[in-house]
Formats: structure tokens, C-alpha cells, sequence
């Protein structure tokens, strides 16, 4: 078992979840409650890498980092070196790859609030980000925790962009995807066994976790 | 006294609906009454801040919260109303303690814990703060809605038919202690209802809505027992609105007599508005007219009218009647009645109506 890259792909998923709930919590909210006509724009933006093969996405990401782009130049000026081929460009990449995953589960579960209880919070004084902390997101935890789960586990799992945007390098893109890819090129079928199965483990007992968790007993009893 | 609301909005909802009132609200309780549809709840909305009017303003007290043409318009948050939504909206993963609390934020905590305990007992919640609204019971989770939007010492309160869903008794109940509650306050409350009895239980004043406007305000004696509108009669409880002409007036005796629409059936009603020759409406209660098997004799009602029993059904403690005498006239009678008569469809029946029984819905 390829352990280097086991540990990668754990840290890059890491990464990318916890940065898509940043990035994605703001962002299903607004989805959610704006009134902007140009709505619909935004939401097949963000739904676009669902149906983007993963090498269209990847080549885009590596146009836009290389080091003739602004981006890419930026960097360089920065670090001292490119961004291509870099842990960094992986999560940026992952980031954009997995945008739908975290962004549509936790849209969805705002929007199936009842809308009377954010008016209720209102006409109690509550300020928008106290309704947020108080109401929208303890009543959204089940969507929430899927979108993070679901953006974890989906960047787990890819390849094509990895491939794309990362290349191959053990210790620093070489993630377990392609790790098995690279075992079953060179006929280790064992390995690619052992690896292979790992990862159908491990993605298992991660989404029954989620959907143990998910029974919480305020869904069941729901509202008066 | 404490100073009342008053609102003059209008708000175009939708391509055919568009609500223009004008209401002033005193401390109390003031019923907004109408049908489903007739903007009852958006008046509600508009004044609390969820929804904004196109045009008018809206006043609290002194305070202007709501003036189109100065372009003011504070939000709900900062509106200071109380609103009991339809559906409750208690918050389901609080208890109700801290659904209590949710909006006292800014008092310390002995102050919050003193006012919390306060209103838990003047609606007698006390023993339920540590529960989830989803372990108590409809009339409590009730309870729980108006003291959640009380605790705050709000300077209005609005309820949006809050009590539908509950029996009559624990209606009553509820309305006692808000009463109470409201005699040491003396805000305006402002209640929406489609139901008439609730009219008669909750109201010191009524405001009738119909269509997006309001067609009649007052008490809610003199607003549903005389209505001047055929809509407002029959959402006052009038079963029986019928068409007819004017044919003669009597000012001497105070009647007119009017002929059912495309009859020669004639009643005699009380003297209103309305030419000879004019169309009017005339509303009767079920329940205001009495049933006869036989010609009646001898009785002091001006209106005995011959026709055809067409049905007969139950409905819960009534029997209702209907019968085809130039209309269709409905008959409440009890049960028992019925059976004595021994009604038999298709018989022929009399119908015994009291001049003063007959409102005319202009």
C-alpha cells in the first residue's frame, strides 16, 4: 500500500473541505435567498463541474495558473515558484471540482426551512447573522454535514483533474487515485488490490457515519 | 391610553389582486375579518416589516415605521411588534425557555431570567420551559407563540389566525389570559380570522376586509348583524342570500315588499335603502326560519312561503334543510325536529320568515 500517497489524498481532502465550507456556506446562503433575476447564472456556474469532464475543468485550471497568466505569474513573484504541478494548484483545483458537492446539499437545506421561522427570528430583533448562527444553521446541520462530507469524499476520489493540474509526483500530487492507476500501469494488481479496496472501505464507513448522523430528532418530530 | 396603529397601504400582489386599505388600530383587540384571499395576513405582513407596500405608510404609536413618499421603511428586526405566525413558527430545536429568550438578548441575564418567569406564568407555561415545542401539546405550543412574542414588550401585537386549530374551549382559554395579559398592557392586537365566532369572542372592534379592501368596521355587532354587503353576510353566518326586486316601499309601517328574482314569490322586509324597482339583497340566517309541514295560521310573521323540500343532510348537531320555494332557501333545525315532521323529500313544506329576520345587503 502506497501510504505517501494515502496520506496526501487524506490531507488534500482535508483542505478542500474545510475551505468549501467556507467558501460554500456564504454562497448557498445568498444562492438561496437573493432576489437577483441573474440568479439562475451563478447556480449553472457552480453546477458546471458535474457535468464538465474532469480533463476540460483540469485544462482550464492549468491555462489560468500557468506561468504566463496573471495568476501564475503572481504566484511565482510570491513563492519563487510556479504553481503548476504543485500541492497548492491540487487544491485549488479540487476546490472548483468539488463546488457542487458542498454548495448543493446545503443550498437545499436552507431552502427547505420553513420560511416563517426566519420572519419569526426577525420580528423578534434578531440581526440576519444572528438568524444564521441561531436559526438557518443549527436547523441545516444535516446539509451541512453532507455538503462537507460529500466535498471530502468526491476529492478523495478524483483523478482526471489531479492528473490534469497535478501530474504524478510521490509526496506531493501523487494522490491514492492515481496511485492505483500507476500500480495497475505497471501490473501490481495486488497492490492496486489492497489500495482499491482501502479506499471502497474507507468511503463506506465515512457515508454511514453521515447518514447515521443524520437522524436527529428534531427531522422526525418536525414543526406543529 | 396607550397610542394605537394605523396603516394606509397599498400593495399590488399580483396581476389581479392588488390591497388598498387604510385601518387605525386603538389599544385592544381589533378582529381583521374576512375571507381566505382577501388580504387579511398581507396587512399583517406590511405592518410588521415582511412585506413592502408600494405605496402609503404605516404608524406605531408615534413612531413612523413606514413612509413610501420619505422613503422610509425600518425593517422587522427593528420594528419592536409581536407576531404570532399561522403555523406558530416556534423554533423547533429551542426549548421553549429558550425560544423565550430568543428575543431578549440585550437584557442581563437577571432581568431576562425575571421576565422570562413572568410571562411563563401569565400564560401558564411555566412547568413546560425545559420541553421542545414538539413534546407539548397544540394548545400549549399556543401558549408558548404568544408569550415568545409578549416577553419582548412589544409595541403591537399581530396574530395570524393563531387559534384555528384548536377546540372551541381551549380557544377561550387562551383568549382569557391574552385578554388579561392585555389589560395591564393595553397595546393594540390585531387579529386576523376568517371565522365569525371568533369575531364574537375576541373582538372589541372588527375591520372587515373583502377583495383587498375593507368593506366595514365597527363593533362586531353592529358590523355582522346588520351587514350591508352580500360577501360580509355571508361570512357573518347569513346561509341565505337571495336576489330580489323592490316592488313597493311602506314607509308608514316600516317594510318594503321585494320579489324574488324571476318569481312572483314575495317577502315583506325592513325598510332600507333602495327605489322601488331597484335590485336588493337579502340576507336570512338558517336558523331564522321555521320549517311547517301544514299551512300555519294565525301567526304574527308576514312571511309564510310554500315550496319543495329537496334535501335533507346532517351536519354535526343540525339538520339542514333545503328547500325550493322561488330560491333556494337552507334551514337549520334540530334533529329531533325533523323527526317529529317526519320530512319526506319532495313534500311540500312552508317556510315562516320574521320581517326584522330579513338584512338587506344592499
Amino acid at each position: 500500500m502506497d501510504w505517501t500517497a494515502v496520506v496526501l489524498s487524506l490531507r488534500l481532502a482535508l483542505v478542500v473541505a474545510t475551505a468549501l465550507l467556507v467558501i460554500a456556506l456564504p454562497l448557498a446562503y445568498w444562492i438561496t435567498f437573493s432576489r437577483w433575476r441573474g440568479k439562475f447564472l451563478v447556480e449553472a456556474i457552480v453546477a458546471l463541474p458535474l457535468v464538465l469532464p474532469p480533463t476540460v475543468l483540469g485544462f482550464y485550471v492549468l491555462v489560468g495558473i500557468g506561468s504566463r497568466s496573471p495568476v501564475g505569474r503572481l504566484w511565482e513573484r510570491w513563492t519563487g515558484h510556479g504553481l503548476a504541478f504543485t500541492f497548492e494548484a491540487l487544491v485549488l483545483a479540487s476546490i472548483l471540482y468539488s463546488l457542487p458537492f458542498a454548495v448543493q446539499p446545503i443550498a437545499a437545506a436552507f431552502a427547505q426551512l420553513d420560511a416563517s421561522l426566519l420572519e419569526a427570528s426577525a420580528t423578534l430583533g434578531a440581526t440576519r447573522w444572528r438568524t444564521f448562527t441561531r436559526i438557518i444553521l443549527p436547523l441545516s446541520l444535516q446539509g451541512v454535514i453532507a455538503g462537507a462530507v460529500l466535498s471530502f469524499a468526491h476529492t478523495i476520489g478524483e483523478f482526471g483533474v489531479v492528473l490534469m493540474v497535478g501530474g504524478n509526483l510521490p509526496g506531493v500530487t501523487r494522490t491514492i487515485s492515481i496511485s492505483v492507476y500507476d500500480q495497475v500501469q505497471s501490473l501490481q494488481y495486488g497492490a492496486a488490490n489492497a489500495t482499491a479496496l482501502a479506499l471502497l472501505a474507507f468511503s463506506f464507513a465515512v457515508l454511514a457515519v453521515v447518514y447515521a448522523l443524520m437522524r436527529r430528532p428534531w427531522s422526525v418530530a418536525a414543526l406543529p | 391610553m396607550s397610542a394605537g396603529l394605523s396603516a394606509a397601504i397599498r400593495a399590488r400582489l399580483s396581476d389581479a389582486f392588488t390591497l388598498d386599505v387604510a385601518i387605525s388600530v386603538p389599544a385592544g383587540v381589533t378582529i381583521l375579518f374576512g375571507a381566505s384571499g382577501s388580504g387579511k395576513s398581507t396587512v399583517l405582513r406590511a405592518v410588521a416589516g415582511l412585506l413592502r407596500p408600494d405605496a402609503g405608510s404605516i404608524t406605531i404609536g408615534t413612531r413612523v415605521v413606514f413612509d413610501r413618499s420619505a422613503r422610509l421603511d425600518v425593517p422587522a428586526r427593528q420594528r419592536h411588534i409581536g407576531y404570532v405566525f399561522q403555523h406558530l413558527a416556534l423554533f423547533p430545536h429551542l426549548s421553549i425557555e429558550e425560544n423565550l429568550a430568543y428575543g431578549l438578548r440585550d437584557e442581563p441575564e437577571e432581568e431576562r431570567r425575571r421576565r422570562i418567569r413572568e410571562i411563563a406564568s401569565s400564560f401558564r407555561i411555566d412547568r413546560l420551559l425545559a420541553r421542545r415545542p414538539s413534546a407539548i401539546s397544540g394548545g400549549e405550543r399556543q401558549r408558548a407563540a404568544l408569550a415568545r412574542s409578549l416577553v419582548t414588550d412589544p409595541s403591537a401585537l399581530l396574530l395570524d389566525e393563531p387559534l384555528s386549530a384548536l377546540d372551541h374551549a381551549t380557544q377561550l382559554r387562551i383568549i382569557d389570559d391574552l385578554r388579561r395579559w392585555n389589560a395591564a398592557h393595553n397595546i393594540p392586537v390585531l387579529c386576523v380570522t376568517h371565522s365569525h365566532r371568533e369575531v364574537f369572542a375576541l373582538g372589541d372592534r372588527v375591520i372587515v376586509l373583502d377583495n383587498g379592501r375593507v368593506v366595514a368596521a365597527g363593533t362586531p355587532h353592529d358590523v355582522l348583524e346588520m351587514p350591508e354587503q352580500a360577501s360580509l353576510a355571508q361570512l357573518a353566518g347569513f346561509e341565505n342570500v337571495i336576489q330580489a326586486t323592490v316592488v313597493a316601499r311602506k314607509a308608514d309601517a316600516g317594510t318594503m315588499v321585494c320579489r324574488l328574482m324571476d318569481t312572483t314569490v314575495e317577502l315583506e322586509v325592513p325598510l332600507a335603502r333602495g327605489a322601488t324597482g331597484s335590485l336588493i339583497r337579502i340576507a336570512i340566517r338558517a336558523g331564522d326560519i321555521l320549517l311547517a309541514t301544514e299551512p300555519p295560521r294565525g301567526l304574527s310573521a308576514r312571511n309564510i312561503l310554500r315550496g319543495r323540500l329537496v334535501s335533507l343532510t346532517r351536519d354535526g348537531a343540525a339538520m339542514v334543510a333545503a328547500v325550493e320555494a322561488g330560491a333556494r332557501f337552507v334551514v337549520h333545525l334540530t334533529p329531533s325536529a325533523a323527526d317529529s315532521l317526519g320530512l319526506a323529500l319532495g313534500q311540500d313544506v312552508w317556510l315562516v320568515i320574521k320581517t326584522y329576520s330579513c338584512r338587506i345587503a344592499a
